[in-house]
């Protein structure tokens, strides 16, 4: 018996010598696939940056002592803001690709899709440009990680702030999808816990060019706030064509509730001025991401990075982490288990946490658009208004669909 | 009446004046197609792409030269049609003889290289472009800004213009005589080639036109052209191929239809077009006002 427990002991003794003895010679290998919109209306605020990102945490964890033992691999495709084609590509990539995590992923409705995928084949889903509070909400799995910002926490910035200045009344313009829906509902929330009514709301299909229809009617429900409960080039249209007619002047006021940088670029300081909105990261805040985004910059046509962008190089960079502390990258729940546990530190978003329904947690910015008068050099464009914190940003565990949190 | 449908008199007014508006992108840009193929045989798909070089166009003037929009409405035209020109001579010609679906293809892979060269260069999320008419008049049913007033007059013009000279006019009755018998016409001395290269011109300046009034009104960037040129080919379809008038007509009226929709049910207002197209190509294949040849 004793010789038996003996031999035992050193035979696993042997086996743990083995498979240290092995790590140099084979690296863990990690492939990482950016799914999001290549070419479409969310291609500048995700696209082609946002794979650049990705692979720029991977060349920065490779070069700490921790990435030693990693062969990492960036891959990237279009969804094309359609769900079947994204989770055609996501189960192409897991089954077949050997893909272990999915980065990005704007659009809720191509995101929500890709959610279950990755729970079903037990992989791993950073998401950072879509939205909807759902995928931590109701739809959260052991799987999914939502890090950058969601419909709750733009609500909880842009709409109370407004709210609480006096814009008790509110007209939506929503985006007809799960998206504008979730930011919608998220927005009347916050709206209605403050004292204020909402008075009407229009759908509004994805990637309509003339929203003067829209406006009109919003300008007829003499709602003190249109609320535009939409996203890039939709976003884009409502305000230039809300300038149009007139809507500023007639004593209505808008609100974006998803603006992105690249936005605030395409509409120009001129039209964009005074606009309020919510943003979980803004480049020209501290050195460490003024220095991201010259290097950003310079590897993308001078733009400058959005939130997203800084949401995929983080995502990335605690994923590897996670992957490293673990020694294993197969079993997706038990890398995003890692990757509750350790608490997220990386040069962008500094230190924060995931909570137990996948929400990653950080501090939120109110900013408002500068005038072209105060803006003096490229993409200096925000004001901090305001910075909610950490704790009060996100939705509170307590308010919580999520299955994966606890009641007590 | 109006009580009954749920909405104030004044606002339906509203909603059909906008419907008018925007009627006047999609029958400039049907108008383009129309012209072509009634005299090209060409289904030309790089239309979406040229409107958006039209757009651009304006924007590079303005921002490269210091054109201003009264200036890019005249020269952005010119330019893409000149480009447009290059394009017939050098490959669309190739293809006069063979079926219509070549210069589809053909039309539609260069339209996806033009798209895809503009947002490599300039992004995807568009470039600002100021209004050159601002404010507006209050009509009482609604605020009209100037802008639009002016589009709507200027693509009727536009629009009443073509269809005289192709109808109405000598130059039009040769280029009608050119498509139905070219060989006979050349044989009277008339330099064929060059009036189907001008009038493939002509039509892709129609888009460019478009897309330069659109500068102002909707973002400029390089995916404007695809979301379009799919209604546009819609309201080309269900006023029948080739049409001038048809065109018109049907470009104005769908945005009325459209128009309606939004107010009543605007979630459909994306899709109302092709019910209709599926209706009419029910009813009547060769469209509203084509002919079956």
């Amino acid at each position: 018996m004793r010789l038996a427990a003996m031999f035992l002991a050193a035979g696993s003794l042997l086996a743990a010598g083995a498979a240290q003895a092995q790590t140099p010679a084979a690296p863990l290998a990690v492939k990482i696939g950016v799914l999001n919109d290549q070419s479409g209306l969310y291609a500048d605020l995700g696209g082609p940056g946002s794979v650049w990102a990705a692979k720029k945490a991977v060349a920065d964890f490779l070069a700490t002592p921790a990435g030693k033992n990693l062969k990492v691999d960036v891959v990237f495709a279009d969804h094309q803001n359609k769900a079947d084609v994204g989770t055609a590509i996501a189960r192409q990539w897991f089954d077949v690709d050997g893909v272990d995590v999915i980065l990005d992923v704007p659009n809720s409705g191509v995101a929500l899709a890709v959610n279950q995928v990755a729970k079903e084949k037990n992989k791993v889903f950073i998401n950072s440009g879509a939205a909807a509070s759902d995928l931590t909400g109701k739809a959260c799995t052991p799987n999914t990680v939502h890090w950058t910002y969601d419909t709750w926490a733009l609500a909880n910035g842009t709409g109370k702030a407004i709210t609480k200045n006096g814009g008790d009344t509110w007209f939506f313009i929503t985006a007809d999808y799960a998206f504008g829906h979730a930011l919608e509902r998220d927005t009347a929330a916050v709206v209605a816990a403050n004292g204020g009514k909402v008075v009407g709301q229009v759908r509004v299909p994805l990637n309509n060019a003339d929203f003067s229809s829209f406006l009109l009617q919003a300008q007829s429900s003499k709602a003190k706030i249109i609320g535009l409960a939409n996203a890039g080039g939709d976003t884009i249209n409502s305000i230039k064509q809300a300038a149009e007619y007139g809507i500023v002047e007639g004593g209505q006021k808008l609100a974006g509730l998803l603006i992105f940088l690249s936005d605030v670029n395409s509409l120009g300081l001129k039209t964009a001025q005074g606009l309020t909105l919510t943003e979980a990261w803004y480049w020209d805040m501290t050195d460490e991401n003024r220095a991201f985004a010259k290097e950003f910059a310079a590897a993308n046509r001078g733009v400058h990075p959005t939130m997203v962008h800084a949401g995929v190089y983080a995502g990335t960079l605690h994923y590897l982490k996670a992957v490293a502390a673990l020694g294993a990258d197969k079993d997706g729940a038990a890398v995003v288990a890692e990757m509750k546990k350790l608490p997220t530190d990386d040069k962008l978003f500094g230190k924060g946490e995931i909570r137990a329904d996948g929400r990653q947690i950080h501090p939120m910015f109110l900013f408002e658009v500068k005038k072209p008068s105060e803006s003096k050099y490229p993409y200096d464009y925000y004001t901090l208004k305001a910075t909610i914190p950490a704790n009060e940003a996100f939705r509170p565990l307590s308010e919580s669909e999520c299955p994966l949190v606890k009641k007590s | 009446m109006f009580e009954l449908l749920g909405i104030a008199p004044q606002a339906l007014f509203g909603q059909l004046l906008l419907g008018l508006i925007n009627g006047a992108f999609y029958a400039i840009l049907s108008l383009g197609l129309a012209v072509i193929f009634g005299l090209l045989n060409v289904i030309n798909f790089t239309h979406g792409a040229q409107y958006m070089m039209g757009a651009f166009g304006a924007w590079m003037l303005l921002n490269y030269v210091g054109i201003p929009f009264w200036g890019a409405l005249v020269l952005s035209p010119i330019i893409v049609a000149i480009i447009g020109m290059v394009i017939e001579r050098t490959l669309l010609r190739r293809l006069y003889h063979l079926d219509h679906l070549y210069g589809l293809l053909l039309t539609f892979g260069l339209g996806l290289i033009i798209e895809g060269l503009f947002r490599r260069q300039y992004g995807s999320s568009g470039l600002p472009y100021n209004n050159p008419l601002p404010g507006g008049t209050n009509l009482g049913f609604m605020f009209l800004p100037n802008y639009r007033a002016f589009v709507v007059v200027f693509s009727l013009a536009i629009c009443i213009g073509t269809w005289f000279v192709i109808e109405r006019t000598k130059l039009g009755s040769y280029l009608r005589a050119a498509t139905e018998r070219p060989d006979l016409v050349q044989a009277f001395g008339i330099d064929v080639p060059r009036m189907i290269t001008l009038t493939y011109g002509f039509g892709v300046g129609l888009a460019a036109l478009a897309g330069v009034l659109a500068a102002p009104a909707y973002q400029v960037s390089p995916t404007m052209g695809s979301n379009l040129i799919i209604v546009v080919f819609a309201v080309v379809v269900i006023g029948g191929m080739g049409s001038i008038m048809g065109a018109i007509v049907t470009g104005f009226g769908l945005g009325l239809v459209e128009g309606l929709t939004k107010v009543f049910y605007p979630e459909a207002s994306s899709t109302v077009i092709f019910v209709i197209m599926a209706i009419v190509l029910l009813v009547k294949p060769a469209g509203l006002f084509g002919t079956v040849k």
